[in-house]
């Protein structure tokens, strides 16, 4: 009892100081100095299906490929969402913010030895804004303001923009913009899919398919004294529950991408002062999309209907206690500032409150549109977190408009295969966003032939000229009722939306020190600056 | 000149049902009592709607992970469902693969080793390669195989694939031991002279070999119910088998049940224990059925 | 004796003849690609070109005959062929794992035999006592609860009783024989307990049934000391049929493997054989099955020549 209550004030004051994503505890740890040495062993949920950061949205190959690479410039965690340099050493915006001009450190090389140089940089960055035929780069359309990249000398990169992009510096700190050599993408243009060659803090040691990924300290790392770590490895966990006797046997030392409520408990009460959570609401949410070229999708009634049936106020709170879904939002993350405040939320289609009249109305819309008994299939990822409590949650929804629905749930890439090539009818996807901005954030709902992440594969012409109107306002105001009449059109026509926006809470076993929290998962998993403190 | 009736005095018969049932449960009280078992399954397997108190797919957040109560006998899981009624329906599905693949398999597997026997030479030769070759397949083996190739069909709510799966790898294992109880018949001298004697093949089979095949068939039967059931179970607990939020055995205990081990230990225990269950009341009747059949045990 | 043998092994032939047809076909049958699952998993768009040529890499874009020959002429030189997901070796993928899971096996197998033995022994010698009752239903215990459950409750009694849990991570037995053990031991025990019952049902029924022979009415109208009797003339003639049911649940161990590895999060054949499952990749699936079969067929053989050995009466049949 009495270290019940010991735990449970410990944990009201960590959660004080949560929102910030620091305890006491860090920021005193942090005081010290940070220790060479040690292998940091952490699970990972799901094994990526390439290594590619550039053709990939989940965090898996984040997770994995993270600590082999950098990047331009990254996310300064302790002020997010600023920037900083990271193998840009300086750099410089022109006065009229079209021209980005990048030094980068010197006597950079990646772990082949090659010499980082101008070439490198550039060569990665055509391949993210105009990938090759046979490459895949997933937020190509964030980068479709760069017009021209020169390489004034080995040191220098200068980008040319088209047009004022307001986001721009974030998009080059983007954690999946991992920086490739030159010559292996002449070589071949998917070499980053299946071979590793980086400038990151870890070199590649193996990749044990089924069961772990090891990478061994930079000698050559760019940055002097890091990183601390001898290593690391990555073990694969396919079932959750085995992840999480792993974290309480001390076999794992820490777990990166989130846990719900019911494990942060379990964890809690059995390791006590052991174990470390640090918790911060998330830019990640879970969506429903319809694909609208397959019938009955196509009908916009048919879509309302379904979308508004969902309780999304009452189901959070439920979901919240038994999975990292919690919060209630639209296309930007709630708590955001330029988030669309509850008050007007509540009035857009999906998102009101009195659901006994909504689902009377959705019922009514599907016998308008002469839909009596829609059953059809809902295809989810296969991992239980929180893919399975959304599925099951979904299926009692709608059952209660008289829709039958099986949940089936299939592992990552047969799962993102069937989305990506339209092979379903409805689905449930997730938006895995590196940060707020709604340059990002919009671009899943941005026409198919725009943006390939975009899965409901909707076409709508109105949506993307309210969005390139956005990217040039500068003015926030004005910025924001632009995004709220983009997130109302949206909405109206129903091809996707925001189930709920997740809360993530990140466990970590006391040793492990100098990882920071952000509200994207994607953010800090380089490792560079993980010391553990035995 | 009259060709006398074939003697059947040495073949052992098929019991006479009545009887029989009243001389079983005289002597194999164990036996009585899981077919009692196996009875209240199939009961609550098949009315469920009348027998489970809640919907099986109805979530209550108010009420998740309750201790079992008055009102949810065997407490809720993570979504406030009731398990008492995920288990029943639960029932359902374990009983109608359980059923169906057993039936199927162990009447094709029956119907080949009468054939087999009775007609010996090539065609026995021919049937013992396929047997042989399918016997190379453990069921889960198979099972999981048939997944991978042809993926789930569902006929209301039920997947025939799962139940063709699993009903392939008992077919040979049956055969066999059907064979071997219709040779000893197959050799006795009077089907030779009942042949000569203008008897048709199928009133040879059916008076005569078939009920010697009856009991070990019989056995063979209830023995691979209580395997599919655990094909099944095991399955749907790997997600290849009934999915979320269909209430089957396995599934319950797959997913999140372990991570309220603590809280909810009984989100683990009562799936468990109604697999070990059925599978045990299959067992146990199938042994009561053999030891009761079979003369050599009747010591 | 050589000619029996002979005679057996080439009957070996047909049988995985047959069963590598059958899988083959059975795999190939099915539309859906694992090409496009592959591909579309990256995200994005992908070109018909690109499938095409991914498709021509793997060799799916030769007629089935085709296909079909070179697998079989793989078969003969043991070369099973790439894995269609991560394009490396069949036998490569395999190798990986199967120590472990062999591992499993073995200590199953170990702990079934020390246990059975004298649990199916004493069940025979006592029979319709409360011994045999208590075996009998340990034994039927062991047949239905579903080893996976069984491997649960394991893991989480250690958890609550002692917060401890086994290793993660696999090392092999003469690296570090303690830390092998402490993380084997458990799915061995799920695995073996079932094992163990049919092992230990089989040696009681046999042992009665030995126990009702003449000859051991014989032994004791001589006066043979009973302990003489037991050993000596019914326990060494009740192993043989013990034998053959030990060898063969053997190769049925792989199903419970199956499942027992997700619950214990072991990296071992079983789990990959899920994992080849739910990704399509055909030549994994093919692979490990032809193994999984001619397995089940060597042991077969080698009982059947176990029995020829020790029964004379087989070989001149």
């Amino acid at each position: 009892m009495e270290t019940r209550r010991k735990t449970l004030k410990n944990m009201a004051g960590a959660l004080a100081l949560g929102a910030s994503g620091f305890s006491l505890e860090t920021m005193r740890a942090e005081a010290q100095s940070p220790k060479k040495g040690g292998t940091l062993t952490y699970a990972m949920n799901a094994e990526t299906p390439h290594y590619d950061g550039h053709g990939s949205d989940t965090f898996a190959t984040i997770q994995f490929s993270a600590p082999f690479y950098s990047t331009l410039l990254k996310f300064d965690l302790d002020k997010y969402p600023n920037v900083i340099g990271y193998l840009a050493q300086s750099y410089t915006v022109s006065q009229d913010s079209l021209t980005y001009t990048f030094k980068l450190h010197p006597n950079v090389k990646f772990h082949d030895g090659t010499p980082l140089t101008s070439a490198d940089v550039k060569a990665t960055y055509d391949r993210l804004r105009n990938p090759p035929a046979g490459v895949v780069s997933t937020r190509k359309a964030t980068f479709s303001d760069i017009a021209s990249i020169e390489t004034p000398d080995p040191l220098t990169v200068v980008f040319k923009l088209s047009a004022v992009n307001a986001a721009m510096l974030q998009h080059f700190g983007s954690p999946w913009n991992f920086i490739y050599a030159a010559k292996d993408l002449a070589q071949d243009p998917n070499f980053p899919k299946a071979r590793i060659n980086g400038t990151g803090a870890f070199v590649f040691v193996e990749h044990v398919k089924g069961s772990h990924v090891a990478g061994k300290r930079n000698e050559n790392y760019f940055k002097k004294g890091l990183p601390y770590l001898d290593g690391f490895k990555g073990v694969f966990f396919l079932q959750a529950a085995t992840m999480l006797n792993a974290l309480q046997g001390g076999q794992v030392m820490a777990e990166f991408r989130s846990i719900s409520e019911p494990e942060k408990q379990r964890l809690v009460q059995s390791m006590g002062d052991n174990i470390r959570i640090q918790e911060s609401s998330w830019t990640l949410n879970l969506l429903v999309v319809f694909n609208v070229e397959k019938k009955p999708f196509d009908d916009v009634r048919v879509r309302r209907a379904l979308l508004t049936a969902i309780d999304r106020w009452g189901g959070s709170k439920g979901l919240g206690q038994i999975s990292t879904l919690r919060s209630v939002g639209g296309v930007l993350r709630p708590g955001y500032p330029m988030a669309t405040p509850e008050a007007e939320l509540v009035k857009l289609p999906g998102f009101s409150k009195d659901i006994a009249k909504s689902r009377a109305d959705a019922k009514k819309l599907l016998a308008d549109a002469g839909l009596n008994d829609l059953k059809f299939t809902l295809h989810n990822r296969s991992i239980a977190q929180p893919y399975t409590p959304a599925g099951v949650f979904l299926v009692d929804q709608w059952r209660q408009i008289g829709v039958t629905v099986e949940n089936k749930q299939v592992e990552t890439a047969p799962y993102l295969a069937a989305l990506n090539s339209g092979n379903f009818d409805v689905a449930i996807d997730f938006s895995n966003l590196f940060m707020d901005d709604s340059s990002l954030a919009l671009t899943k709902y941005l026409s198919i032939d725009r943006s390939p992440d975009n899965r409901s594969r909707s076409k709508d012409p109105e949506l993307d000229k309210i969005y390139d109107a956005h990217m040039r306002e500068t003015d926030p105001k004005k910025r924001q009722a632009m995004v709220q009449a983009f997130e109302k059109r949206l909405f109206e026509q129903g091809y996707q939306q925001p189930l709920l926006w997740w809360y993530r809470m990140v466990p970590t076993n006391k040793v492990v020190m100098g990882w920071r929290m952000s509200p994207s998962h994607n953010l800090g998993q380089d490792l560079s600056e993980v010391w553990l403190n035995t | 000149m009259t060709i006398a009736a074939p003697d059947t005095s040495m073949v052992v018969p098929a019991p006479r049902l009545r009887g029989a049932i009243a001389e079983f449960v005289r002597q194999q009280p164990l036996g009585t009592v899981s077919f009692l078992i196996i009875a209240v399954m199939m009961f609550a397997g098949t009315a469920a709607e009348l027998v489970a108190p809640y919907d099986p797919l109805a979530i209550d957040f108010a009420s998740i992970l309750s201790p079992p109560s008055w009102t949810h006998l065997c407490g809720t899981d993570a979504y406030g469902r009731d398990i008492c009624s995920r288990l029943i329906y639960g029932s359902r599905t374990a009983l109608v693969i359980g059923f169906t693949s057993s039936f199927i398999g162990s009447s094709i597997g029956a119907v080949l080793g009468i054939a087999s026997a009775y007609f010996g030479d090539r065609i026995d030769d021919w049937i013992q390669h396929v047997m042989d070759v399918l016997l190379a397949f453990p069921i889960i083996v198979l099972a999981l195989v048939v997944v991978a190739a042809f993926g789930k069909m569902l006929v209301g709510g039920i997947d025939i694939n799962l139940i063709i799966a699993v009903a392939i790898p008992i077919i040979p294992r049956v055969e066999r031991v059907v064979r071997a109880a219709a040779f000893s018949v197959r050799v006795m001298p009077y089907v030779d002279a009942a042949r000569a004697a203008g008897y048709s093949h199928t009133r040879i089979i059916f008076r005569h070999m078939a009920p010697n095949v009856v009991a070990p068939y019989l056995i063979m039967l209830t023995a691979f119910i209580a395997q599919a059931i655990l094909a099944e179970a095991s399955l749907s607990f790997l997600g290849l088998g009934v999915q979320e939020p269909t209430a089957a055995w396995g599934l319950m205990l797959s997913g999140n049940a372990s991570d309220f081990y603590r809280q909810a230990p009984w989100m683990i225990l009562f799936p468990g224990a109604a697999i070990s269950l059925a599978v045990f009341g299959f067992n146990l009747f199938g042994d009561s059925l053999r030891d009761f059949l079979d003369p050599r045990f009747k010591v | 004796m050589l000619k029996y043998t002979i005679y057996r092994i080439l009957l070996t032939i047909p049988t995985l003849l047959g069963v590598a047809v059958l899988i083959f076909f059975m795999l190939r049958i099915v539309p859906g690609d694992i090409v496009e699952v592959k591909l579309r998993g990256d995200g994005g768009a992908v070109t018909q070109e690109t499938v095409e040529m991914e498709r021509h890499k793997l060799g799916l874009d030769k007629p089935l005959a085709v296909q079909f020959k070179d697998w079989m002429v793989g078969l003969v030189t043991l070369d099973l062929g790439k894995s269609m997901w991560t394009e490396r070796p069949v036998m490569e993928e395999i190798a990986i794992r199967l120590e472990l899971s062999l591992e499993v096996a073995i200590l199953a197998t170990l702990i079934a035999i020390l246990l059975a033995v004298p649990l199916g022994t004493m069940a025979a010698l006592y029979r319709d006592t409360w011994i045999d009752y208590l075996m009998r239903i340990i034994t039927i215990g062991g047949i239905s609860i579903p080893s996976f459950w069984f491997g649960m409750l394991i893991m989480l009694s250690l958890l609550a009783a002692f917060n401890w849990l086994p290793p993660i991570t696999f090392t092999p037995i003469y690296v570090d024989p303690v830390a092998n053990l402490t993380q084997l031991i458990w799915p061995a025990a799920a695995v073996g307990y079932r094992y163990c019952a049919v092992t230990a049902r089989m040696i009681r029924s046999s042992l009665l049934e030995v126990l009702s022979e003449d000859y051991i009415r014989t032994a004791r109208a001589k006066g043979v000391y009973e302990k003489l009797v037991i050993s000596r003339h019914a326990l060494r003639n009740a192993l043989l049929p013990a034998i053959t049911v030990i060898a063969l649940e053997f190769t049925f161990l792989i199903g419970g493997l199956v499942v027992t590895e997700q619950v214990f999060n072991l990296n071992g054949i079983g789990q990959l054989f899920v994992q080849s499952v739910t990704r399509n990749d055909f030549t994994l699936i093919q692979g490990m099955v032809m193994l999984i079969a001619a397995f089940y067929v060597f042991v077969n053989l080698a009982v059947d020549l176990l029995y020829a050995v020790l029964d004379p009466r087989i070989r001149y049949a």
